[in-house]
Formats: C-alpha cells, sequence, structure tokens
C-alpha cells in the first residue's frame, strides 16, 4: 500500500486510489450512521453498525495501522455487534419498533449536533497550521512493533503505558468478576 | 500494459507486495475456482468416506462412483423452489448467506500456498483471519433471526454462542505459534502468515515439535478448537436432525442452503490451512534443513506426480473392476477418462519435476518448486479435511452445556497456561 | 393421570398450548392454562408425534425451566390398533399372528409368551425338541432386538456408525428367521403346543456360524462406545432410576436390573427349558443410561451362550404336542409373562368356555416402562430427553397396541 511501490511497477493508480478510497470508506461509515439511528428495526440497525465499523477499520488501514484495524474488526464487528445482536434477539423487540422513531424533542438535538459542528470547524480552521500537507508516509511494518513497544516495553524497560496496561486489564478482570457474580443464580 | 503483466512474472513476492492487481486478480479467482473445486471434491469424498465407514458404498450411480454427484446436488439445489418464509425479514433473508459466504472466502487472500504463491501477504495476516472468522459468526446470527421462527433462532444463538467461545482458546492457541517465530537472532516476531512458515524453516522445525509438549499442545487446542469453530461433530449438536432446536439454516432451501454449505466447507478448509500454516511448516516439504541434497530435492519434487500417479491407478483398478454389463459401459468409459485425465496430469507433473531437476532458476525449475510448495500445503490441509470425516463417522455429539464448558473450563486455562510456559521458555532459551 | 379421551380434540401435532386438552388436563400443575408461558422462564414445548428421536409416534410434552426439565407428560394412543379388543373376535390360533404387530422389534418374543400362556390354559406342554427350538429362536430374537436398541440409540446421542454395524449384523440373525418360518420381522414362529416347522437343514451349522460370526462383533462394539469419552459423558449419570424408584412404578427388564435389582423372569420363574441352561443376569449399579448399555451388552453375550449350548443339544422328537384341533380351553383365567427383551411381557387371559378369548389383556414393558420417564428426565436438559427414550427402548407399537 506505500505509494512509493506503486508508482514504480504500476504507473499512476495510488494517489486516485487513496483518494477514492477515502471517499468511499468515509461515505459507507457516515451512511451506515444514518442508518443506524433512522431504521425502524432493531436488527437493521445492528447491521448498519457493523458497515460502519467495517468501514472505520479500512480507514485505520489507510493510515497504516494495520493491527489497530485488525483488533477493530476482531474486537468491534466480532465480538461486541455478537453481542449486541444477541440481546436485540433475546429481548422482545416487536414493541419497540412500533414506537416513534425520533424523540419529540428533536430540534433540540438538532442545535446540539450544529453547536459541535461549529465547534469542529472552528478547531480545524485555527489550527490549520498544527496539520502536516501530507502523510507521513510510515514503514509498514512498524505500527504493530510500535504499539508493543509502547504497552510492554523494550530491552527491559518499561514503556510509557505499561502500568496503565496493567491497570486496564485489572478493571476489566472486575468488571468480569462483578457480571459473572451478578447473573449467576448460585455460585 | 503487458509490461505490468509481465513485470511480476521474475518476482518472488506476492503479488499484494509487489503492488501488481492484476496478478492479485488473477489469484484471487484462481483461488475461488480451488475453493469451488475443492468444496465439490469435499462434498462427494465425505459422502463416500461416510458410506464406508458405515459399510456401505455411498453415491454409485451419478457417474463413476458417484464422482458426478456433488454436480448433481448442485444442479438440484439452484433448480430449486426458493421458499422464504411469510413472516420473514427480507433483506436480512437474503443477506444472512451471503455474510458467512464472505467471511469464509476473504480469509483466502492471506493464505499462503508458498513463498509467493499467496494473493497478498499481511504483515497482520493471522490477525486478519482471525478476524475474518469472527465475521463469520456475525452471519449465523443473522439468519437465525431472519427465519422468523422460534427454534432456528435457538439455533443460531447457541451455534454462535459456541463459536465465539472457542474462537478464544483458539486465539490463545494462535498466539503461543507466534511467540515461536521470534525465537531468532533479531527477537522480532511476525504476524504475517508466509513469515510464520519461513521462520519455522529458519529455526529447522515444525512448531508442532518445538519445546515438546507445548507446541504440539497448543496445536491440539487449535485442532480442537477450530471443529468447534466451524460446527461440525462432535460440536454439531445446535445443527443435529435429530435434536429439538433444528439449526440456523432450516428455514433455508434450495441455493441459499448451498450457500450455508459452501460457506461451512470454505470455513474447514480455512481453519485447517491455519493450523497447517502454523504448525505444520505451512507449504514446506518434509525435511527441508535435513535431507537438502539436491538429490533429495529431486525425490521430493517426485511426490506431486506420483500421487497423480497412484490416483490415476486407482481410478484404472475401478474401470478394471467394474462389471462387464452392458448397462455400465457409460461408466466405465467415464471412469476410464477420468483416469486418463490423472495419468496425463501425473505425466505433466513428472515431467516439469524432471526438467527443473537443476537448482537453476529457469522456468520449469520455478514451476517444479512452486508445484513442490503447494503440493504439500494441500497435502497437509487434504489429511484435516479427512480428519474432519473421521470425526464425524466415529464420535457422538457433545451435550451443548458440556461443549460449553469444555470451551470455557478446559480450551481456555490449558492455552493460557500453554502460552505462558511457551513465552517463559522462550525468555529462558534466548 | 386420566386423560378423557372424549375432550381430546382432532390432533394435527401443533400445540399453540391454548387448545390443547391433554396440556389442559394434564398434571403439570398449569394453573393458567391458557397461556404456554407461564413466568418469564418456564415454558411448555411438544415433542410432536413427528420426530426423528421419538422412537414412533409418541408424543411428549415437555415443561421446561430455560433448558432444564421440569415435568413431562407421555400423550400416546397415536399406534392404537384396538388388538386386545380384536383378540375377543379372533379364535386363539387366528389371534397368534396379531402378537407379533405388538412389538414389532421382537415378534418372536411375542408369540412365545401368547402360546405358552394359551399352552398354559389348556394345561398342555410343548414337546422337548419345541422347547429348544423356541428358547433358540427366542434368544436370537433378543440379540436381534438389542442391536436394533443399540444402533438407534446411539444414533440419538449422534455417533452414526454403530447404527450400520449392528443392523448389517442383525441381517444374520433375520436371515436365520426368513429360512426358518419365511419371515423376517413379524415372523408368527411358534404355534399353540409347539412349532409348526420343522428346523431347515442346515438350521444348526446357520446358527454355529452365526456365534462364531457374531462374538468379536459385539467387541467392535464395544470399542466404538464403551470407552469413548463423549459416550461416558453423555450417557454417565443421565437419567437416574433407583431400585426403590423402579420397583415402585413396576419397571421390568434391562432397565430394572441397571438399578441393581437382580430380578429376570428367566431365572426367577423359569419357562420353557431355561432352567437347563447355564447363563448370567447381568445387573448395574448406578441405574443411569450408561448401566442400562452395559447390561444389554452384557445380555447380548449371556444369549450367545444360551443359544451355544441349546444348538449344540437339540433332541429328536415331535414338534407339536397334544393339542386339539379347535382350541377351546376350559373356563379360567391365567396370567402368564416371559423375560421379553425389553422387559416382562405379561398375557393375562380370561376364557370363557368358548374358542375366543373373553378378555386378553396384554402387559407389555415398554408401557409401563415409558412411566418412568417422568421420573428420570426430571433435572435433566433436553437433549438428554432424548436419550432417556431412547435408553428405555420403547416400541410404541406395544405401548399403544
Amino acid at each position: 500500500m506505500n505509494p512509493a511501490i506503486n508508482t514504480a511497477v504500476g504507473g499512476g493508480m495510488a494517489p486516485v486510489a487513496t483518494t477514492f478510497f477515502f471517499y468511499l470508506l468515509g461515505g459507507l461509515a457516515i451512511a451506515g450512521g444514518l442508518a443506524v439511528i433512522t431504521r425502524r428495526n432493531a436488527v437493521h440497525s445492528a447491521l448498519s453498525l457493523i458497515v460502519t465499523l467495517l468501514s472505520v477499520a479500512g480507514l485505520y488501514l489507510m493510515l497504516y495501522a494495520p493491527f489497530v484495524a485488525g483488533v477493530q474488526i476482531i474486537v468491534y464487528a466480532g465480538g461486541i455487534m455478537v453481542l449486541f445482536l444477541f440481546v436485540i434477539m433475546l429481548v422482545n423487540v416487536e414493541t419497540s419498533s412500533k414506537e416513534r422513531q425520533f424523540n419529540r424533542i428533536w430540534p433540540i438535538g438538532l442545535v446540539a449536533a450544529c453547536t459541535l459542528l461549529a465547534l469542529f470547524m472552528s478547531a480545524f480552521t485555527k489550527g490549520k497550521a498544527l496539520f502536516p500537507d501530507r502523510m507521513v508516509t510510515l514503514a509498514e511494518g512498524s505500527n504493530t512493533q510500535q504499539i508493543a513497544n509502547m504497552l510492554y516495553g523494550e530491552a527491559g524497560r518499561m514503556g510509557p503505558y505499561t502500568f496503565a496496561f496493567e491497570i486496564a486489564s485489572l478493571l476489566l478482570l472486575v468488571a468480569i468478576l462483578g457480571a459473572v457474580i451478578m447473573t449467576k443464580k448460585k455460585i | 500494459m503487458p509490461n505490468f503483466i509481465m513485470s511480476y512474472l521474475g518476482s518472488t513476492v506476492t503479488p499484494g507486495q509487489a503492488g501488481n492487481q492484476f496478478w492479485a486478480l488473477i489469484y484471487v479467482l484462481i483461488i475461488f475456482a480451488g475453493v469451488s473445486v475443492a468444496v465439490m471434491a469435499m462434498n462427494w469424498l465425505e459422502r463416500k468416506s461416510l458410506a464406508h465407514f458405515q459399510i456401505r458404498l455411498g453415491p454409485m450411480r451419478v457417474g463413476p462412483h458417484g464422482l458426478l454427484q456433488p454436480f448433481a446436488d448442485a444442479l438440484k439445489l439452484m433448480l430449486k423452489e426458493d421458499i422464504i418464509p411469510a413472516e420473514a425479514d427480507q433483506f436480512v433473508f437474503w443477506i444472512a448467506p451471503l455474510i458467512g459466504l464472505l467471511a469464509s472466502f476473504t480469509v483466502y487472500t492471506v493464505i499462503p500456498f508458498g513463498p509467493s504463491e499467496a494473493v497478498s501477504d499481511m504483515n497482520i495476516g493471522i490477525l486478519f483471519m482471525l478476524g475474518i472468522s469472527s465475521l463469520a459468526v456475525l452471519g449465523i446470527v443473522v439468519a437465525g433471526w431472519a427465519s422468523n421462527s422460534h427454534y432456528p433462532l435457538i439455533g443460531a444463538l447457541r451455534s454462535s454462542a459456541q463459536m465465539v467461545s472457542y474462537e478464544v482458546a483458539m486465539g490463545l492457541a494462535v498466539v503461543s505459534a507466534i511467540l515461536m517465530t521470534s525465537l531468532n537472532e533479531k527477537g522480532t516476531g511476525t504476524l504475517s502468515m508466509i513469515g510464520i512458515v519461513q521462520a519455522q524453516q529458519q529455526q529447522g522445525i515444525w512448531f508442532i515439535f518445538k519445546f515438546f509438549p507445548l507446541g504440539f499442545l497448543a496445536f491440539a487446542i487449535f485442532a480442537v478448537a477450530m471443529v468447534a469453530e466451524t460446527n461440525r461433530a462432535p460440536f454439531d449438536m445446535a445443527e443435529a436432525e435429530s435434536e429439538l432446536t433444528a439449526g440456523y439454516h432450516t428455514e433455508y432451501s434450495g441455493f441459499r442452503w448451498s450457500l450455508f454449505m459452501l460457506a461451512e466447507y470454505a470455513a474447514m478448509i480455512a481453519v485447517s490451512s491455519i493450523a497447517v500454516t502454523l504448525w505444520l511448516g505451512g507449504w514446506m516439504r518434509p525435511f527441508p534443513n535435513l535431507l537438502h541434497a539436491p538429490a533429495w530435492d529431486f525425490i521430493f519434487s517426485l511426490f506431486p506426480g506420483l500421487t497423480f500417479g497412484g490416483l490415476a491407478a486407482i481410478a484404472v483398478l475401478g474401470t478394471v473392476r467394474m462389471p462387464s454389463h452392458s448397462f455400465f459401459k457409460i461408466q466405465r468409459f467415464g471412469l476410464a477418462a477420468f483416469a486418463a485425465l490423472l495419468g496425463f496430469i501425473a505425466l505433466l507433473l513428472l515431467v516439469i519435476a524432471l526438467a527443473g531437476r537443476s537448482a537453476d532458476a529457469s522456468l520449469a525449475a520455478r514451476f517444479s518448486e512452486g508445484i513442490g510448495h503447494v503440493y504439500w500445503f494441500m497435502l497437509k490441509v487434504a489429511v484435516f479435511m479427512y480428519l474432519f470425516i473421521w470425526y464425524r463417522a466415529t464420535w457422538p455429539r457433545y451435550r451443548f452445556d458440556q461443549l460449553m464448558r469444555i470451551g470455557w473450563k478446559v480450551m481456555l486455562p490449558i492455552s493460557l497456561g500453554v502460552l505462558m510456559l511457551t513465552a517463559i521458555v522462550g525468555v529462558i532459551i534466548s | 393421570m386420566t386423560v378423557p379421551l372424549k375432550t381430546v380434540p382432532l390432533d394435527d401435532g401443533r400445540s399453540d398450548g391454548k387448545n390443547d386438552a391433554a396440556i389442559r388436563s394434564s398434571n403439570l400443575d398449569l394453573e393458567t392454562p391458557d397461556k404456554p408461558y407461564l413466568d418469564s422462564n418456564e415454558l411448555v414445548i411438544n415433542m410432536g408425534p413427528q420426530h426423528p428421536a421419538t422412537h414412533g409416534v409418541l408424543r411428549v410434552i415437555l415443561k421446561l425451566d430455560g433448558e432444564k426439565v421440569l415435568g413431562t407428560e407421555c400423550i400416546i394412543g397415536y399406534l392404537h390398533r384396538g388388538v386386545e379388543k380384536i383378540a375377543e373376535n379372533r379364535t386363539y390360533t387366528m389371534f397368534n399372528p396379531y402378537v407379533d404387530r405388538m412389538d414389532y422389534c421382537a415378534a418372536v418374543s411375542n408369540g412365545l409368551g401368547y402360546c405358552e400362556a394359551v399352552e398354559k390354559l389348556l394345561n398342555v406342554e410343548a414337546p422337548p425338541r419345541a422347547q429348544y427350538i423356541r428358547v433358540i429362536l427366542t434368544e436370537l430374537q433378543r440379540i436381534a432386538s438389542h442391536q436394533l436398541w443399540l444402533g438407534t440409540h446411539a444414533l440419538d446421542i449422534g455417533a452414526m456408525t454403530p447404527l450400520f454395524y449392528t443392523f448389517r449384523d442383525r441381517e444374520e440373525i433375520l436371515k436365520i428367521f426368513e429360512k426358518y418360518c419365511g419371515a423376517r420381522l413379524t415372523t408368527h414362529a411358534f404355534r399353540i403346543g409347539g412349532c409348526q416347522y420343522e428346523t431347515y437343514a442346515g438350521f444348526e451349522k446357520d446358527i454355529k456360524n452365526f456365534l462364531t460370526f457374531f462374538t468379536p462383533k459385539i467387541d467392535e462394539y464395544e470399542t466404538l462406545l464403551t470407552g469413548n469419552r463423549i459416550w461416558l459423558e453423555r450417557t454417565k449419570n443421565v437419567g437416574v432410576i433407583s431400585a426403590a424408584d423402579a420397583i415402585a412404578l413396576g419397571v421390568t427388564g434391562p432397565v430394572l436390573r441397571a438399578s441393581g435389582v437382580k430380578w429376570d423372569l428367566r431365572k426367577a420363574q423359569p419357562y420353557e427349558n431355561y432352567s437347563k441352561f447355564d447363563f448370567e443376569i447381568p445387573v448395574g449399579t448406578n441405574g443411569d443410561t450408561y448401566d442400562r448399555y452395559l447390561v444389554r451388552v452384557a445380555e447380548m453375550r449371556q444369549s450367545i451362550r444360551i443359544v451355544e449350548q441349546a444348538v449344540g443339544g437339540i433332541p429328536e422328537g415331535p414338534i407339536m404336542g397334544k393339542v386339539p384341533k379347535v382350541i377351546k380351553p376350559p373356563v379360567g383365567e391365567i396370567y402368564h409373562s416371559i423375560e421379553g427383551p425389553k422387559g416382562e411381557l405379561g398375557y393375562f387371559i380370561v376364557s370363557d368356555g368358548s374358542t375366543q378369548p373373553y378378555r386378553l389383556r396384554v402387559r407389555p414393558p415398554s408401557f409401563v416402562n415409558l412411566q418412568a420417564l417422568d421420573l428420570m428426565v426430571r433435572g435433566l436438559l433436553v437433549a438428554d430427553v432424548i436419550a432417556v427414550i431412547g435408553t428405555i427402548d420403547i416400541v410404541l407399537g406395544e405401548v399403544d397396541r
């Protein structure tokens, strides 16, 4: 996916493809997101959310972060969305599809969304100097390595996030134990 | 343009690495056709093997020894009436088999049939495979939902719960194999499939034998988890006919059902390929480092031709033993033609192996080497396919709660233990 | 438990829980018979008469808590053909073929029980040669019935291969039957007073060949199943019934013996000439499905022993006793039972002196054993219900008659 290699062999396809794929994936993500909130059927919403998550994984790939993309697919699309679907299917869904799709106070929501959009636009225009004008071309094999170094440390020292990583895993353990205790009828 | 096409032929990397989209497309088409043929062959093999295990003959009429049976089945399924339950969700009903099919087939883009015989060698290859396999679960869940019927829904939820549970153990077993790839001088492992096989080549040992019994345990866990992952016996409670819950594909008829079966068999081949790549040395012939004289290379390069020659001999034997009644004339002719085809392929392979004897970079040598890679890989995968069928013929099935208990209470602790021990031993050794 | 027959509507197998009189009048303690969902977890489902694993047309209503079974109820009668009523309108000889159709998997045993019962009414005994032939064929039928049971039971649990092995070996027995009396399944092998057919030339040789052929086959079945980890997990401690419960319910046959009660009518109340033969009664310890499997496999081995002893010494002589042409038993009644493959098969015949019985009541072992189903499956999962139905070894022809 390195544009340098592409121009050497293929000839002229890379930059257009990058832009094309960016707009494609971004458009899919936005369309999926819109579908999530507008569908009546909860399962349709969940499937649209999967589309959004997969598009975001593609965007990660374009940012030369293949490890994050892979983990996004495994954890989000393959684990969390399956859980969502389980819950949707086990809960009585027919009544919810007959209710109103949008909340009665939707103008307030629209105002809040527009405020957020204005905030993003102002940050983008005011801070334009911070964004580089060209994407940094990283070597491909390093995303996994870099994440590993940051999380686990390298050359015998602790990395910058090792402690946070261990604490986070302890928190997850506590959450799992709590879920088990709350749902089992008898231990 | 012809320059673009031809420029790939000399390279030693996959089309993905070389950025050559044309050859990547060719490889994808070859893999698609190959997997379809493999699934049909697997269907035939399963029916004949099960029948022989059960002391009966299996399909014998449709084509000599039932060889055309998969075609007849495919034709029948395509011509069947497409029944959709009235209350079913049309769009979701349509898309469910496609999700499973897409997931099962997308995995093949990273499977390495050789050092450069893969569509693309992603540097997160194994991660990609695990991720796409977990997408297959969605297809099942959605299929059960779309049937709008109580029992398929329960069956689908059970199947997907089973798959998700065994994915955990599978992933941990895979990680312990990945750990072994980092036992080289640089100390860096790799997630790419081709890199894993090359690591086995460098370390001179298949990972199944490394740190015995740790490698073997990891392989055994993966071997059991992959049977549960593909919903095959003895873990096929969710789709068994004699149980109360009917299975997620009950409401699917005709072509849609065949898509599910296609996805299941393709997933079987895919997970077997992962097992072969991670633990059994991928495309490497036996003893590539120990017996590396050119004579040994030549002997092992004869194996593809000899295998097809053996198959041709079996077909000839079948022709000779067929009853010499006029009813069997067409079948004898068909089987003889099939034997001739196999013999021709055998001859071709032997000629290529002979021509590529010397270790220079001539076209025949490169062909012979590539064919050897693909052959050894497919041989190992074929052993796994036969094991799948053997398991189904021999063993009863586990009850669902026993299945889940094994997945969480037996597989997971063992795989965690193997992972930790592998890491400890790896650090001590290096 | 009574199901008033006239309020049960015509049943097409579907149950929506609302109008199902069987559920309404059942003893499953349903306070609100109109709703199939009783509280958030409880569920009443129907294993309909059409089901691959109920071994015939048996309908089982299960009350579940999630996946656990709280109670069951069997609805039988789908195969009721009025055999006992028919008996009141047939002469004793004419009724003989009907008994084969009750337990159609062990027809020879049915015939044996009926013929012996009528012979007792007439106070006639079959000659020794006939008794030897009867014992040989009955024990072969026991092996055949157990083989059928083993194949179908293993198939229910998921092992699809033993079915073909047991049926292939059962073919040899059926070939012997066919050579002897012309029929494989509903044999009508015996007559009141003895046997009709003389043994064919090569009878002993065929049976001896069968015995040498078959003895290693039992080892083959055991290799596949007895030590198999999955088989053990599916059958150990599944469907346990204690000896006291079994006796209280009137359960007989391998189900009773697997619970530890050493009761076999061939030893306890010997009939024919079983007292001449040397064989053991296999007894289990736990009363679970695994023990019932072991007991039946051991019984096959013991049957081989009996047939070996019998076929070596068939005496010469007549095959038919002194029975009048027109059978008119004296006024009286008799209950005679034999040890069929499935349990105690009994015939209660009331004779009023005419050529047709006044009342003929069959005590089918499967009917009584099926009552134990409810006790056996409480607390088990739904998948185990199928295993337990298989392990009781019921034949609906016998249950319904």
